[in-house]
């Protein structure tokens, strides 16, 4: 059970606190309601370019990391597709140093061109390093523009293309920033060697004089129901054939996202599962083959993803996946199966709990979903769960229509 | 209230940083037990440590196969059902493979321990290492190895060991193909047989840890022939390469260059080690850092750059990592020396080096947060072979380290003609 308390400023900021007195950190936590899925078309990438001008000085302080640092802190921050996290962590007796910090940037950036010139600059190579200087980098680029005709999960975080990054102007900037990065778009978790009062002051006294802002109504439009299956298929400089393919799946506040989810537990959470040991234990088809799925806000995707056998052909590789997957259709699975993946589930809860840092960012990410109590209580929807859910929804998702195919060759074969 | 003013703040310098002591026991055999009970959640972590890692192989690959093969096949077990033994309690078992030791690891809910080292017990004593797994092994392995020699960061990292401990010493050694499909099954058992089932353990538990944990583990390990581990390895010399600079195209179409700035260092027993990583935080330690600051955050020819002291036990090395732009790869090596020079050449100022000392003690003080992370600063005492006060003296060295001693010390070790200098593109 993870103890927290809530309330509201008047400028409408919701703030969590987790009180953990066995530790002697704090870990500050903000998260602002604003990812990739909100960016115009023509401008992509620029959620995750905004965060890193969020270290690059706010109205008051030159710099955000220097005074953190100098009170023993840490932090860090990441962008997806539907929100924006930035977090730290320091000691607890230094905890007004992250309060300042943080609201000083809620309240205003400094705006440096110098900044943005430089960040531009990294993003390229951020973006280089992990999409293009890499074999098989771009194969997300493609799915996504494949499986989405419509909504913005069509394009990646770090943006469709360099260009996109190259052209921001601080015009964008400011926009941005006045747009999404206020009280009202906000969620603040404290955790830590802190108390509620403690928190409850300091939040008064650093943030609420922030301007509230509006809050932003996400004007996603969503993606229509696939009618039919989408194929393709890409030769690149790899080593190895590669097989991909992905089905859409519901939004993460759907109940039945969490049968999805050990659905893909079934099928390769492990050395046990069924894909691992069919296919590339017992078959020797795939080298490598895994199933996740984006855990997106929106509907996302299921993947199965694998490396091909030298020799094996991708249309061989492709008929025994689906062979595993109206297995699945047909018989479903069995309690032991069922068990087993509700275990790994409360296993995986567990450990991922032991971190502060970890608590205080589900805090957060549950509290954007609606309830920040799904810390305590989701374990029971995985519990939830019946073999005939299972059964229900592999039928609902594996469909043929509903998926999209990617065959990712090498090309020293073609 | 004030903004443009900085909250007080408690100097890190006062902290009391203290690494909770373990508790130490025996097994009839002789095999030592570390132990750290703590933590609110119910769960725990076990590492069955081995002197089994690549020091001692006859052959290349052979220890790392070996290790990877514990999992797959008992004289009472498949593969499958040892897999499916862990996954229904929702337990991991991982094995890795490093240069002195090999592990076995058990992450689990407490309450599932009874159940889960019986399997243990049996990788450990009735493993059969089938043909079969090596053959898919193999396969496998060299498949994932053809993919890493595409990317020019694991390329750089070969090459890089190579020059500084020469490619026949465990710490520059790296396989290729050729020699993963060269490994033999009766190279495996032989090494298993005489690393393993009869091999030098200790084991490291951290957690909620249950309270006939002992008795558990005498049960099920106390009675094997394991026995309690030298803590020493054999002494193999590093042969470092006399060329100092290399450029190396690996990708026609790359990018990117991926840099590695890296000369030779001696081991924690040194008595500048603590301090070097004092100066080595001040230079590419962190992200605010000489090295960052400079080449990512002022110049942008990078999206990080670090330096680091290699986690190594019998010798090291001093290394400097980054990928940056494939045009201005030779600029932010210019910088790189540059920043050496310039901690040769002027003391850190006061304020720059209070704040790497706040953030050093900072950073230990959240990492000694849980009993995860208290078992694994004692384990690296402990393989180290370090003394016990090894911990308390780098507190007490981060708190007192002037900008004198840290001016000598760059001008003793960054020195660029001593470092070896690599770009993979």
């Amino acid at each position: 059970m993870i103890e927290f308390d809530k309330f509201e400023l008047k400028n409408g900021l919701r703030v969590l606190v987790h009180p953990d007195n066995s530790t002697p950190m704090a870990v500050v936590d903000v998260i602002y309601d604003v990812g990739a899925r909100d960016e115009d078309p023509e401008k992509t990438g620029f959620a995750h370019l905004f965060e890193h001008l969020m270290f690059g000085g706010s109205q008051h302080i030159p710099v955000y990391d220097e005074p953190l640092q100098m009170a023993g802190g840490e932090n860090n921050a990441f962008t997806t597709n539907d929100l924006t996290n930035y977090y730290c962590q320091l000691p607890a007796e230094n905890l007004e140093t992250a309060f300042w910090l943080e609201s000083d940037r809620m309240l205003s950036l400094k705006f440096s061109k110098k900044s943005l010139e430089v960040q531009r600059k990294v993003v390229c190579e951020e973006f280089k390093e992990h999409y293009i200087n890499k074999p098989y980098g771009d194969v997300w680029h493609i799915i996504r523009e494949m499986a989405y005709t419509t909504h913005p999960y069509r394009w990646m975080t770090i943006g469709k293309n360099l260009k996109h990054i190259e052209e921001a102007t601080l015009d964008d900037v400011k926009a941005f920033f006045r747009k999404h990065y206020n009280p009202s778009n906000a969620i603040l978790v404290v955790a830590g060697n802190v108390t509620t009062e403690q928190v409850r002051r300091l939040s008064e006294k650093w943030f609420e004089s922030i301007e509230p802002g509006n809050k932003v109504q996400h004007l996603i439009p969503d993606e229509p129901a696939q009618s039919a299956p989408k194929r393709k298929t890409v030769y690149a400089d790899v080593p190895l054939d590669a097989f991909y393919k992905v089905w859409h799946i519901y939004p993460r506040s759907d109940q039945r996202y969490y049968v999805t989810d050990l659905i893909t537990e079934i099928l390769s959470g492990g050395g046990s599962s069924r894909l691992f040991q069919r296919l590339v234990k017992e078959q020797k088809l795939f080298s490598q083959i895994e199933c996740y799925h984006f855990g997106s806000h929106d509907p996302g995707l299921l993947v199965i993803e694998g490396k091909l056998v030298k020799g094996v052909s991708p249309e061989e590789a492709e008929k025994a996946v689906m062979e595993e997957i109206s297995f699945l259709k047909e018989n479903g699975i069995t309690e032991v199966e069922l068990e087993k993946v509700k275990n790994k589930t409360e296993s995986a809860m567990a450990f991922e709990d032991m971190s502060l840092m970890n608590r205080a960012s589900s805090l957060a990410m549950y509290e954007l979903l609606g309830d920040a109590n799904l810390i305590n209580t989701e374990l029971l929807k995985y519990q939830s769960v019946t073999r005939n859910d299972i059964l229900l929804i592999s039928n609902e998702i594996f469909r043929e229509e509903n998926s999209s195919t990617l065959y990712y060759l090498s090309k020293q074969k073609s | 209230m004030n903004r443009t003013e900085m909250p007080p703040i408690k100097d890190a310098l006062h902290f009391d940083l203290r690494l909770k002591p373990y508790d130490y026991y025996e097994l009839h055999n002789g095999v030592p037990v570390y132990a750290i009970h703590a933590g609110a959640q119910e769960v725990l972590q076990l590492e069955l440590v081995f002197y089994a890692g690549n020091f001692y192989e006859p052959q290349k690959g052979v220890a790392a196969a070996t290790n990877f093969l514990l999992k797959n096949g008992t004289q009472h077990r498949t593969a499958f059902q040892i897999n499916e033994d862990f996954e229904y309690y929702g337990a991991y078992c991982n094995r890795a493979c490093y240069n002195e030791t090999a592990v076995i690891s058990l992450h689990t809910l407490s309450k599932h321990t009874e159940k889960l080292l019986p399997v243990l017990e049996d990788m450990i004593s009735n493993s059969t290492m089938p043909e079969e797994e090596l053959l898919i092994y193999k396969q496998n392995s060299i498949q994932r190895l053809t993919v890493n020699l595409k990317k020019s960061e694991f390329v750089a990292d070969r090459l890089i060991n190579g020059y500084l401990y020469g490619t026949a010493h465990p710490y520059g050694m790296s396989s290729m193909p050729l020699d993963i499909e060269a490994i033999s099954l009766e190279k495996i058992r032989a090494f298993y047989e005489k690393y393993y089932q009869t091999g030098q353990c200790a084991i490291f538990v951290a957690g909620h840890l249950p309270s006939n944990l002992m008795e558990l583990l005498n049960r099920f390990l106390g009675g094997l022939k394991l026995s309690k581990p030298s803590f020493t390895t054999p002494n193999i010399q590093p042969s470092p390469a006399a060329t100092k600079k290399y450029r190396v195209e690996n990708d026609a179409q790359g990018v990117q260059g991926a840099i590695r700035i890296a000369t030779p260092f001696p081991n924690r027993h040194h008595p500048d080690f603590k301090k070097v990583m004092v100066l080595n935080t001040v230079f590419g330690g962190f992200f605010g850092s000489r090295l960052m600051s400079n080449i990512r955050e002022e110049k942008g020819y990078t999206y990080g750059i670090y330096s680091y002291l290699q986690n190594h036990i019998a010798t090291t090395a001093w290394m400097i990592s980054t990928e940056a732009g494939k045009d201005v790869s030779e600029a932010a090596i210019a910088e790189v020396y540059h920043e050496m020079l310039k901690l040769q050449s002027e003391p850190v100022e006061a304020e720059e080096l209070m704040l790497v000392k706040n953030y050093m003690l900072g950073s230990i003080l959240g990492d000694l947060d849980g009993p995860f992370h208290m078992i694994s600063r004692w384990k690296n005492i402990i393989l180290n072979g370090v003394d016990a006060s090894y911990f308390d003296e780098s507190i007490r060295v981060i708190k007192s380290i002037s900008p004198e001693e840290l001016q000598q010390l760059a001008v003793q070790y960054l020195q660029p003609e001593k470092f070896y200098e690599l770009v993979v593109v």
